[in-house]
């Protein structure tokens, strides 16, 4: 079988990579390109953990094949943080303890932050409804939510001091 | 899944092509279906074709006469980011965003969610209330389809070998009318309609139904266009009266089976009771005080 060239952008790098027709996006970032923060919970588009932007939109990386990412603009969680500048989204989910295992948080960071991309102060409600496709099994959410929201206040502050 | 074609065509006749070309193809828009199954070993397809790269197939477009055209592979996110087709088809886009999650939104479309066929799937039974039409394009050209006539039951569509929809159009309306879609899920998100209901309502001068349409999902093998149940809202006010027979009128065309998420019984009480209520909303937002 043929392998599939394909040219993209990863986090705002060019890259490209030789894939089978049925790998899907998520196991190239992660076989091909090491990028191994986003992560297989489901593999079926329930849970959220391979959360990643393209083109601007958030969608799980294990529902997409790596073939359609010719062209587009991959976002994942390695680009998140500027050096060892963590973004406010990152530090307000240590400050607030919004992990345990860890193991979603990739998929939360990356949601969350499209989110707050969309909608720069949004509701309680609005960030559940938001982060209803990414599923935590340790934090009961409530941590995570109060990270997020008062990681919205930290950028909202930012954007009126710049 | 060895074996497996990957083809990306750029234009209708090289879709076509592709897909006449393998026996087994399958098409591939947003995936939200078709990588799952595919995943789970329930789809085996020889060929998947990509027509996100066809024009036509992403995107939603407003006509000189006030249709709209929505492309067969637009993401929902984009559907319901579009404010005029939002403004004037709620319905519609309501159904569509309740599709999946926020990342779910971001992959899947409407021509995806009408072929896959599902008797529960959430933006049919908006898209037949809304009368939209699928163009669909195969070997012997182009043909228009209402939505209602694509799927044949359970995971089939009527649909002729090489062909797919590569776009809805949704008629012209004029001022009084709007659409409605409620679901009845046990749950707040991320799951598939027990029962689901899109009514699409114009009103005349007088603030009298002058058209009504109903469709019901998930109580037949296939998303049903309940006429009887429309027509008996026509010609007055969305009184009780009115409400009783639409009720009584969706409730008789239902066909549902007994599973995990309801038995036949309830389904049937609840299609009348979600036709009400969404007919309630499409009244109040066609007469502008929602």
């Amino acid at each position: 079988m043929s392998k599939i060239h394909v040219t993209t952008t990863v986090n705002g790098d060019s890259a490209e990579f030789l894939t089978d027709p049925q790998t899907t996006l998520l196991d190239a970032l992660r076989d091909e390109l090491g990028l191994t923060g986003s992560k297989e919970g489901c593999g079926s588009g329930d849970c959220g953990a391979c959360s990643v932007m393209v083109d601007g939109r958030l969608v799980c990386s294990c529902l997409m094949l790596a073939a359609e990412a010719q062209g587009r603009r991959i976002e994942t969680i390695e680009g998140m943080a500027h050096g060892g500048e963590l973004h406010p989204l990152q530090q307000k989910f240590l400050e607030h303890a919004a992990l345990q295992c860890g193991f979603c948080t990739p998929g939360l960071l990356v949601a969350a932050k499209a989110l707050l991309e969309s909608n720069p102060d949004p509701s309680e409600e609005e960030t559940r409804y938001w982060l209803a496709g990414n599923l935590c099994r340790c934090t009961g959410y409530d941590k995570v939510i109060r990270a997020v929201l008062d990681a919205a206040a930290v950028l909202r502050q930012e954007r009126r001091a710049a | 899944m060895a074996e497996l074609q990957y083809l990306a065509p750029e234009s209708v006749d090289e879709a076509v092509k592709a897909l006449a070309s393998a026996p087994g193809a399958r098409v591939l828009a947003g995936g939200t279906d078709l990588i799952v199954q595919m995943r789970a070993g329930r789809a085996k397809p020889a060929a998947v074709i990509d027509v996100k790269r066809v024009p036509g197939a992403v995107g939603v477009w407003r006509q000189v006469d006030g249709a709209f055209v929505i492309g067969a592979a637009t993401p929902a996110a984009e559907i319901g980011e579009h404010a005029a087709l939002t403004a004037t088809w709620p319905g519609v886009v309501e159904a569509a965003n309740l599709i999946g999650s926020t990342q779910v939104q971001g992959r899947a479309s409407l021509g995806g969610n009408l072929c896959n066929a599902s008797p529960a799937a959430d933006s049919v039974p908006a898209l037949v209330a809304a009368r939209a039409v699928c163009v669909v394009v195969g070997p012997a050209g182009k043909r228009e389809v209402p939505v209602e006539a694509v799927q044949a039951g359970p995971g089939r569509t009527t649909l002729h070998p090489g062909e797919f929809v590569l776009e809805f159009r949704l008629p012209p309306r004029g001022q009084r009318a709007s659409d409605a879609y409620l679901r009845l899920i046990p749950r707040t998100e991320m799951d598939i309609a027990v029962v689901g209901a899109g009514v699409n309502l114009t009103l005349a001068a007088d603030g009298k139904i002058s058209e009504a349409h109903v469709a019901l999902g998930a109580v037949a093998p296939t998303t049903l266009l309940a006429s009887s149940a429309g027509a008996a809202i026509v010609g007055g006010a969305l009184d009780d009266a009115a409400l009783a027979r639409l009720d009584a009128a969706a409730c008789a065309a239902c066909n549902p089976i007994s599973d995990k998420r309801g038995t036949s019984e309830y389904r049937t009480r609840i299609a009348g009771v979600l036709a009400r209520r969404a007919a309630k909303i499409a009244y109040d937002r066609a007469r502008g005080v929602s």
